[in-house]
């Protein structure tokens, strides 16, 4: 541990997933290493933000819920992201805000109401030894997370945070336009990609004007979308480099939309990739939510991100 | 150069911050040459706006941050660079690594499958496959996972109908016209040969992965002794 980090939580019960997160694992892509990085990059921005932290403090991402943290000091805390119904000391938090908490006093993550990943940030951020440059937990690859091996949290963990150097924590609340509200089924702008006029007319037409199911078959890898099956005159390609939302399409015909933790190479033909936004708005979706596929344009697209990027003072 | 009619190389749109710069339509080792030029092209006219760079077969995805450059002006520089492109022939040379394998049933329980297939011994399938030097086209799969071909078209087979949940690490293995070792501990469809002392990822070590795109790679067969003394995972692949 750091001189300037201090125990902040006691892990009372791990849950199914809580994994740590900071911006992502960059510049080694080339050698298999896939990105990381938050699913949800709109909700754990917030997070950050509200707990004072600049871009890229690393937070804790729950999915499910199921965690529950007893706190080891006083520590200034922000959820965003999907509510999953938690408490603290059994009183409701409230989320999209900074609230203090005292040192013995219980968060409890309990099951998804809206959205799926939460994202809990505190003020100065977690910290953990960062491994090929990020602290961003991929159990598949054995690296990162808090103790730099990938390890899924365990019960008893104690985990560190960074004595808080960032700017004083101001913001009250993050605007309502920003508290998204998961349940509503959503569009999900898509960057059209090379091989999009291999596809047949017909399954392009599907493609943007049917309703997709999200798959429970869905991780950080990607998300499996089930609908009517596209056709594409191409089945598989050499491998190449895909990108973040890219929407690969199957023999099968269903699409994946893939996110942070995918396969830096893949040869299946895609539609295209979903904004940055997009696929973190995906990666809010349950099981069973229906979303629709809107073409975007760059231009559209990059304003979008930019003006998403720049409310977080980077 | 074309590709179904179209010329190549061509810049195609991969999301907010990518281009994928398609070179060639073929695998073919000479594409490395310019696929490497190509990559060190890019962290110079990029500089700090570049993310990554994922080269493979016959493409090389760049990644750029969209804060820093517009995908238009990053497309840009992608043109200019490729006009006065000069393949990178040094990049053929590439690093020579030789893995010590040990090839056995125990470690690899595809050998004789793989065989069958071929119409020959397991000895010469095992002679087949050690005699040749392949060369890294991709790294993908996992960290360090590299891709290598080509492989003799006489030990070509498919992969396993049903992959195993879990292959032990340094397993090498066959499929297609494509050969590997398997970094870590993964599922896996490919058919085991046997098992290589080598380490190929490593935290601690500079640049991380023993094998990158464009080194050539040699199987050493040697005994289960020498393998062991080399510091080999002995312990026999669990198919239940």
């Amino acid at each position: 541990m750091k001189e300037t980090s201090r125990v902040g939580f006691r892990v009372e019960r791990a849950g199914p997933l809580a994994l740590l997160q900071d911006a992502g694992r960059f510049g080694v892509r080339r050698l298999g290493v896939t990105q990381g990085g938050p699913a949800d990059l709109h909700g754990w921005a917030w997070a950050n933000r509200l707990a004072g932290n600049p871009w890229g403090a690393a937070a804790l991402e729950v999915t499910f819920g199921g965690l529950t943290l007893v706190a080891e000091c006083d520590v200034t805390i922000a959820v965003a992201g999907a509510d999953l119904g938690v408490t603290l000391d059994d009183t409701p938090l409230p989320l999209w805000q900074p609230v203090v908490v005292r040192e013995g006093q219980t968060l409890r993550f309990g099951s998804p109401v809206n959205g799926l990943r939460a994202y809990l940030a505190p003020a100065g951020g977690f910290y953990a030894e960062p491994v090929l440059g990020s602290v961003s937990c991929v159990a598949r690859e054995g690296l990162g997370g808090f103790d730099g091996h990938g390890s899924k949290l365990a019960d008893g963990d104690r985990l560190t945070v960074s004595e808080k150097v960032g700017q004083a924590v101001e913001q009250t609340q993050a605007p309502e336009r920003e508290r998204i509200d998961y349940r509503e089924p959503a569009t999900l702008a898509l960057l059209p990609g090379a091989q999009v006029r291999d596809f047949t007319g017909a399954s392009l037409y599907a493609a943007f004007n049917q309703t997709w199911r999200v798959d429970d078959r869905a991780d950080r890898m990607g998300v499996r979308l089930t609908g009517p099956p596209l056709a594409c005159r191409v089945t598989s390609m050499i491998s190449e480099g895909i990108g973040l939302g890219a929407v690969q399409v199957p023999p099968d015909g269903q699409p994946i939309a893939l996110l942070n933790d995918r396969q830096t190479i893949g040869g299946y033909p895609r539609l295209g990739a979903l904004t940055p936004l997009s696929a973190a708005r995906l990666a809010q979706c349950l099981p069973g939510q229906e979303v629709r596929l809107s073409a975007t344009s760059t231009e559209n697209a990059l304003m979008a991100y930019r003006h998403f990027r720049c409310s977080f003072g980077t | 150069m074309s590709a179904n009619g179209q010329h190549l190389p061509r810049i195609e749109a991969a999301g907010l911050d990518g281009w994928l710069v398609r070179l060639f339509d073929r695998i073919e080792e000479d594409n490395l040459a310019w696929i490497s030029a190509l990559a060190r092209e890019c962290e110079m006219a990029f500089g700090a706006a570049l993310i990554d760079l994922v080269p493979s077969y016959t493409t090389l995805l760049v990644v750029f941050d969209p804060m820093q450059l517009t995908p238009l002006a990053a497309r840009e520089r992608l043109v200019e660079r490729l006009r006065q492109l000069q393949p990178d022939e040094a990049a053929l040379a590439g690093e020579v690594h030789e893995l010590p394998t040990w090839y056995d049933t125990s470690v690899g329980p595809d050998l004789e499958r793989v065989a069958e297939h071929a119409g020959l011994s397991v000895e010469q399938v095992i002679d087949c496959h050690a005699s040749a030097t392949y060369r890294v086209f991709a790294l993908g799969f996992a960290p360090g996972f590299a891709f290598m071909g080509l492989l003799d078209e006489k030990l070509e087979v498919p992969r396993l109908d049903t992959p195993r949940k879990r292959v032990p690490v340094n397993s090498v293995a066959i499929t297609g016209r494509q050969t590997a070792a398997y970094p870590a501990a993964t599922p896996g469809g490919w058919n085991l040969l046997g098992r290589t002392a080598a380490t190929l990822f490593d935290r601690e070590r500079e640049g991380f992965s023993l094998l990158n795109v464009g080194d050539r790679v040699c199987f050493v067969s040697v005994d289960r002794d020498t393998f062991a003394s080399k510091g080999g995972d002995t312990t026999p692949v669990d198919d239940t």
